[in-house]
């Protein structure tokens, strides 16, 4: 008896969830994101982003990771274990595909399935009939997908700029702490940007303080 | 009533790591786990070779010692012919772990237990299981006592009734299993207690205040030396005919045709191991088409839970979908086979019906696998190591690490953190030179001769000067090996800001990873 109710309760609320969702437009449920890109980028479920270097893709991986989530990895042998931990990334919960070949669409798409949030290295140029495929997907599983690489109309572009590493002389020390500033592309609006200490002196991922984000014309999302 | 025999193959991890590796089983050998001698033959006994030795040491006294990792899954997987060879001959078999079983007695067998035991053993003769022995006795522990002190090829009966006598005469070392066992036996030798007998005098409070409560190992022996030792045997009963296959006349051509034919078949295959109360953790499917007598498509399936009819139903789809790209399977498909491989009490699964890992990623996963190969998709998992590459290894999904070095002990020679993002699955050749462009090098001792200027990281990009760098970080690898290599890491930033990490290997430079 309470099963039923129980059951027909649910489906309400999921119907009602559905209907929100499509009286809202294209808004997305958020996803969890790294807080040090707290300022510049929120993960959304059915967008994708693009990125420009390997602890970008890791950064974004480990919000939803550290929220439970599962990552799916695809076309990155190159994968950096001990980096992912370091920023928060569940390795228990990470499926890595290093190298899925001419494949790499459907595996992207296979992964979409069950993962959060799907990092892929494109091997070449993406035609956008496939990434649009690929974002119906996406729109459908609830899921998020990080382009290490050019994407084709992506929600935002990552860059990173400046990188400046610290603790490394002529010949002594090792790398310690690196600055660098992240731009936040996003569609033709002016970019967002801000510098992070990735990582810092005390191996923590986090806003240089205090955070000097730029506040963006398009206002608050 | 009911009698036990146990069936001990002694140094069962050594023999398995020969069998696997086909090398001759009458020189010195050893199974070492974390430099700690886990396992040895009788030739390295010989030597002096003791378990719980260090690898030094070991191989001090017998320099011809061939060492093997310690590999349980090698372990298990070269016990399994032996069951099948045992169950051949005594249904229901239980399996304890690999190298000793315990299986019923048979008890209108003529001559008796002794005889049994020696048709087990030349049955396990012919299977190349030279040194296999059994113990006869009213319930497991003493069976498996017994058939410690059996020789060779032999069998060591306890008469009815004369498992207490028995047990009481046995040193205390007879508990010495595991890591608990040995703690165990050190305290009681300290104690003053030699035997089990003078164990089982204590009184049974006594026992447990000192050892741990009633759930320690030493308790658990006093109380079966007491006498109040029935240890109840679950069985693995070889199940009569759980492997089922469908034909289809005539022969099929698509994967969906197929899938949706042998709905019926997956569902017989599940219902004959339920109706054992079993179910079925590996499967192997086989596809097989006309005019072939192999079958062009054989797959094994794993399951981190156990194979349900609809399961069995999807892993074979994908498996044909996989083999029609590929081009394995090129004609029409006339049989579909299913053979369980591992099949457990579903008492065992029970608990995991409401937790574990969720279904809908192992079946996403499982479709990635069915289109790239088992080995395709991997998991990450972290190690002890000195690189990078080393730090981390990728297992397969759904198989379990095996010989990984532990991350906690001191790494001499590690790069400090941060890690790098990039850890290269191949090192690029690379290039690092001076001011007046002759390569930087290490020397014997370990400096750094030249100041590096200018450095390559991948052999088709350009050259970047370099900001700044350190190290060298020295590693002596394999130093005992004929030629040695000396390995130097260096980190290095370009004028553009990224960091590397590059390796002088005797004389070349490499890109292992990459700060990004």
């Amino acid at each position: 008896m309470t099963t039923a109710l129980d059951t027909t309760l649910d489906v309400v609320a999921d119907l009602r969830t559905r209907m929100a969702r499509l009286e809202a437009g294209t808004t997305a449920p958020p996803l969890e994101t790294h807080p040090a890109l707290a300022g510049l980028v929120q993960l959304r479920a059915g967008a994708a982003y693009s990125v420009d270097s390997a602890t970008l893709a890791l950064a974004l991986l480990a919000g939803p990771s550290r929220a439970g989530g599962w990552c799916g990895v695809v076309g990155v042998p190159d994968f950096g274990a001990e980096a992912a931990v370091a920023l928060g990334v569940d390795l228990e919960r990470t499926v890595l595909v290093p190298d899925a070949g001419d494949q790499w669409l459907e595996v992207t798409a296979a992964l979409v399935d069950v993962a959060t949030v799907v990092v892929v290295k494109p091997p070449g140029r993406v035609v956008p009939s496939a990434a649009e495929k690929l974002a119906a997907r996406l729109r459908k599983r609830g899921a998020a997908l990080v382009a290490w690489g050019d994407w084709p109309r992506c929600e935002v572009r990552l860059t990173t700029r400046e990188p400046a590493w610290s603790g490394l002389g002529g010949g002594h020390g090792h790398l310690r702490a690196r600055r660098l500033v992240v731009e936040a592309q996003r569609g033709t609006a002016p970019p967002r940007r801000g510098a992070l200490w990735f990582p810092a002196e005390d191996q923590s991922y986090r806003p240089v303080e205090p955070a000097p984000s730029v506040p963006l014309a398009e206002g608050v999302a | 009533m009911t009698r036990v025999m146990a069936l001990w193959c002694p140094d069962w991890p050594v023999v398995a790591a020969l069998a696997d590796e086909g090398q001759p089983t009458h020189l010195p050998a050893a199974v070492l786990h974390a430099n700690i001698v886990q396992a040895t033959n009788a030739a390295a006994r010989t030597h002096g070779v003791r378990r719980g030795m260090r690898r030094r040491d070991a191989q001090s006294r017998c320099p011809e010692l061939r060492v093997h990792p310690a590999n349980p899954d090698r372990d298990a997987r070269c016990f399994e012919p032996v069951l099948a060879a045992v169950e051949e001959q005594h249904p229901g078999v239980a399996p304890m772990r690999p190298g000793l079983a315990a299986l019923r007695a048979p008890r209108r067998l003529r001559g008796g237990e002794p005889a049994a035991a020696a048709l087990l053993a030349e049955r396990l003769v012919g299977l190349g299981v030279w040194d296999s022995r059994v113990g006869v006795a009213d319930e497991l522990f003493t069976a498996e006592q017994a058939a410690r002190r059996a020789a060779p090829q032999d069998c060591h009966v306890i008469a009815p009734g004369e498992s207490v006598p028995f047990l009481r005469g046995l040193p205390v070392e007879a508990i010495d299993d595991g890591v608990e066992g040995r703690e165990a036996v050190s305290l009681l030798r300290r104690l003053g207690l030699r035997t089990l007998g003078e164990l089982a005098d204590l009184p049974a409070t006594a026992v447990r205040d000192r050892f741990g409560g009633p759930a320690s190992t030493v308790a658990w022996v006093h109380r079966v030396v007491g006498g109040a030792g029935a240890v109840p045997l679950a069985t693995r009963t070889p199940p009569p005919e759980l492997a089922c296959h469908v034909d289809f006349e005539p022969p099929l051509d698509s994967a969906e045709t197929i899938a949706f034919s042998v709905r019926q078949t997956a569902d017989r295959v599940v219902a004959g191991l339920a109706a054992q109360q079993l179910v079925c953790t590996e499967v192997r499917i086989e596809a097989y088409v006309e005019g072939a007598d192999d079958p062009p498509s054989v797959r094994e399936w794993l399951h981190p839970r156990w194979f349900t009819a609809v399961d069995l139903v999807d892993r074979l789809h994908w498996q044909l979908q996989g083999g029609f790209r590929a081009g394995d399977v090129r004609a029409p498909v006339n049989r579909v086979a299913f053979t369980p491989m591992t099949v457990v009490p579903d008492a065992v699964h029970a608990d995991a019906l409401w937790g574990g890992t969720d279904e809908r990623v192992q079946r996403g996963i499982a479709r990635v696998q069915g289109m790239l190969g088992h080995e395709a998709v991997v998991q990450p998992v972290l190690q002890g190591g000195r690189s990078p590459a080393q730090r981390q290894a990728f297992v397969p999904w759904g198989e379990r690490p095996t010989g990984l070095r532990p991350a906690s002990h001191p790494w001499p020679g590690a790069i400090p953190p941060p890690a790098p993002a990039r850890v290269l699955a191949t090192p690029w050749p690379a290039e690092v030179v001076t001011d007046g462009g002759r390569p930087v090098a290490v020397d014997d001792r370990g400096a750094v001769l030249g100041e590096p200027s200018r450095f390559r990281p991948d052999p088709t990009g350009g050259w970047h000067p370099v900001a700044a760098w350190a190290g060298p970080w020295p590693v002596e690898e394999l130093w005992w090996d004929a030629t040695p290599r000396r390995v130097a890491r260096f980190q290095v930033i370009g004028v553009d800001g990224r960091a590397w990490l590059m390796t002088w290997d005797t004389g070349v430079w490499w890109t292992e990873a990459a700060y990004d």
